[in-house]
């Protein structure tokens, strides 16, 4: 056995593809102009790099008609989106529509809005299985909503929406749908345009790419379109200033392009491979709850709940296994997450949950190891 | 006919990423982990970004704890002059594009601070502006012009500022790496900086703070950087970050010899016409820049001239050359419309050796004659 943990959390972060580090090594040794230098050919040769990066991406989108602006990741793209999106609007449409369950950087910008721009928020429930209540949101929007943020695919539950029922009905009332992509992109096939996307934040580490870099893509054709959120230079079509790093955006193409390549086979692996973990853990644990829908899941992604074992024990104990009892952002935080409340469960069973990611170099070994090693730490916690 | 040699002499627009950088770099790349994950992967995540946060600490002589890792120097001044709760602006004219374009979309009253004709802003005016009181004022000065490269008299600005209550930002991505930087020295409230301006990648910066003043999260959400500032860090690119600024540090012992070179490039220059203008000469200024103004010749025909002959300099700042868009910092200083449009900006590094001024010396020679002819005819 290697010393190093079996690492099973790949909705914090995935590892980078060698592939994609090859990619990105051009721009960091003799490719190392600034895209913005246009007088010159070092300069001539990061813009390349941008465009064919740009392409890459979009067409793992269907997004080929829209803009991709580059950020310096899903954080920055969601406050650009959320933030830049209520700008544009208001104040005639004041109101924002969003999810229980969606990632900080979605809650917080929206919660900024409400603090400093008298923005109005309006939640929708989820349900237990980890899906909006398309009712709630018919309900709560209205030709006050400027936008209505849902994230594609829930980073702790691994529950994927219904993106193009709830586009028709944000449709309905004129607003703009944005949705925040950075654990569905790159895993599941995303066409913006029958899903009926406005705007759509994606990021390149959660798919083998590197850190420090993804993107806000918006519909070409968009009547209210978000401003900068950084100003300057005017790089991006002045949607977003600052040198772009070209070795990022290199691998983030790159990322995207092996996902899109590579999704179909690798789905279906993963599939299998988390049947045969549960298939295991339910065996030997029979009181294990799934928290969120199994069907509308990414394969990547289990999160379940053992009753009467504490998950800061269980992470303790799992020392050869590298699995979080949340979003990496709330870690070690001590508090509940948020999304497990918001789908019903008590504090006490979302204190017992556990996130299981695995991905792309993941083995089936490991996975079996990882079962054995979680069955043991359970029935020790309960001891 | 490609392979000829590239002689490449624009350091202020990006410079060339070192190789213990890269190899650093490629080191963390290949290991996993989020900085905000509890397990060991996360934790030796962690222990990568902080060890940087302790490199630019070192720098720039801060504290570690006061560094604020941003997406680049973009980023940090948007920030400084956006986020930190000042009620009026006080920007020299000489700024670079992102404190100019932060100030205006800020809504808040901006001041413009003039430069005098070496592009040094003046500290008597900005004693004036503070006369009343400096409550709620931030002041943003830079270290050292990205056109020009002249240093700012920050430590000066920094004293009219604090006696009268008001807070000093000090966008230093130009002299970070050039010059020895002191946080501490200088006095100044806010500092940012730029990787990708000394040797790391780009994509990386910092905004540094003085241990008691704010700063609210321009970008919100997770709540890295104590909160400062959300988003999953940029290990790799962090790491990288802070092995450029232990090289930056002891390349510092080489500025002489950068400016030797650079003096022997303006003398070159001159010999070859006396039309030909080396702005802010008399100023002190950064060991690398040298801002050449060529009357007669457009700079994008300058640059594309230099290109042509192997050498890649700029006109004006990367930002806005293919912009065909006058430099703000030549006209703040006074240099006359016609004159304006017609500088070259030629910045070297560490990777700079005598060939390349020589290649410069060759090519700029046909250049200098077409402006002479040009002119005197």
């Amino acid at each position: 056995m290697s010393k190093s943990p079996i690492y099973l959390d790949y909705q914090a972060t995935t590892p980078l593809d060698d592939r994609v580090l090859d990619a990105m090594m051009p721009y960091l040794t003799g490719k190392f102009g600034n895209p913005h230098s246009a007088s010159h050919r070092f300069g001539w040769e990061a813009e390349a790099a941008l465009d064919i990066a740009r392409e890459q991406v979009a067409t793992e989108i269907g997004g080929e008609g829209g803009d991709l602006v580059f950020t310096s990741g899903a954080t920055e793209a969601n406050n650009m989106a959320v933030k830049g999106l209520f700008e544009a609007f208001a104040p005639s449409r004041n109101e924002i529509v969003l999810s229980d369950f969606e990632h900080s950087c979605v809650l917080k910008s929206a919660e900024w809005l409400a603090e400093n721009r008298g923005a109005v928020l309006r939640w929708v429930p989820v349900g237990r299985d980890g899906r909006l209540d398309l009712s709630a949101l018919k309900a709560a929007v209205s030709d006050k909503t400027a936008l209505v943020s849902v994230m594609m695919v829930n980073n702790e539950i691994g529950t994927v929406q219904d993106m193009a029922a709830i586009s028709r009905i944000v449709r309905d009332v004129g607003a703009v749908l944005h949705s925040d992509c950075a654990q569905a992109f790159g895993k599941i096939a995303i066409d913006v345009g029958a899903l009926g996307i406005d705007l759509l934040s994606l990021s390149g580490h959660k798919i083998y790419g590197p850190k420090g870099v993804g993107a806000l893509w918006m519909r070409g054709d968009l009547a209210v379109k978000p401003g900068p959120l950084l100003h300057g230079g005017g790089q991006e079509q002045g949607l977003r200033s600052g040198t772009q790093a070209p070795a990022l955006v290199a691998g983030l193409g790159r990322a995207a392009d092996i996902a899109g390549a590579e999704r179909a086979q690798e789905t279906d692996r993963l599939a299998k491979m988390r049947t045969r973990f549960l298939d295991r853990v339910m065996e030997a644990l029979p009181d294990t709850q799934m928290n969120g829908s199994i069907e509308h899941r990414v394969p990547g992604n289990l999160n379940l709940c053992f009753p009467g074992a504490r998950a800061d024990l269980l992470l303790s104990g799992l020392r050869s296994v590298a699995v979080s009892s949340g979003s990496a952002c709330a870690s070690g935080s001590g508090r509940t997450s948020h999304v497990l409340r918001a789908i019903g469960l008590s504090d006490d069973a979302a204190k017992s949950s556990l996130r299981i990611g695995f991905g792309r170099f993941t083995k089936d070994e490991e996975m079996d190891y990882a079962a054995a090693a979680l069955i043991e730490t359970v029935k020790a916690c309960r001891r | 006919m490609q392979n000829r040699q590239r002689h490449y002499l624009d350091y202020n627009a990006t410079a060339p990423i070192r190789v213990a950088v890269i190899e650093r770099m490629s080191e963390v790349m290949q290991t996993v982990g989020n900085p905000s994950s509890v397990h060991s992967s996360g934790r030796a995540a962690r222990g990568v970004v902080e060890a940087a946060r302790a490199n630019i600490a070192a720098l720039v002589g801060a504290r570690a704890r006061d560094v604020v890792f941003t997406s680049g120097g973009t980023e940090a001044n948007n920030a400084a002059l956006r986020a930190t709760g000042a009620k009026r602006l006080i920007v020299s004219a000489v700024e670079h594009d992102c404190t100019l374009a932060a100030a205006k979309v800020s809504g808040l009253d901006v001041k413009q601070l003039p430069v005098d004709s070496q592009g040094i802003a003046d500290m008597a005016v900005l004693a004036e502006l503070l006369a009343d009181g400096g409550d709620g004022v931030l002041v943003s000065v830079m270290l050292a012009n990205n056109e020009t490269g002249v240093i700012e008299p920050v430590a000066e600005a920094a004293a009219i500022v604090k006696e009268a209550g008001a807070r000093l930002h000090v966008d230093a991505a130009q002299a970070c790496g050039k010059i020895d930087v002191d946080f501490g020295h200088l006095g100044a409230d806010y500092l940012s900086l730029s990787g990708h301006k000394f040797g790391g990648p780009q994509g990386t910066g910092a905004l540094v703070l003085a241990p008691t003043v704010p700063l609210a999260p321009l970008i919100t959400g997770g709540g890295q950087e104590l909160g400062r500032r959300s988003g999953t860090e940029n290990v790799a690119g962090l790491a990288g970050l802070g092995v450029a600024a232990d090289c930056a540090l002891a390349g510092l012992a080489d500025a002489p010899q950068l400016a030797r070179m650079r003096d022997q490039l303006e003398a070159g220059v001159q010999n070859l016409w006396d039309g030909v203008q080396v702005l802010s000469q008399s100023a002190e200024r950064l060991p690398n820049t040298s801002c050449l103004l060529l009357p007669g010749l457009k700079g994008e025909t300058q640059v594309m001239h230099m290109d042509l002959n192997g050498v890649e300099v700029s006109s004006g700042s990367a930002c806005s050359s293919g912009k065909v868009k006058q430099s703000h910092v030549l006209t703040a200083m006074g240099v006359a419309d016609d004159l304006a449009g017609n500088s070259m900006r030629v910045s070297l590094g560490y990777g700079s050796q005598e060939r390349d001024v020589d290649a410069f010396l060759t090519a700029y020679a046909s250049l200098a004659e077409r402006a002479r002819d040009r002119v005197q005819s």
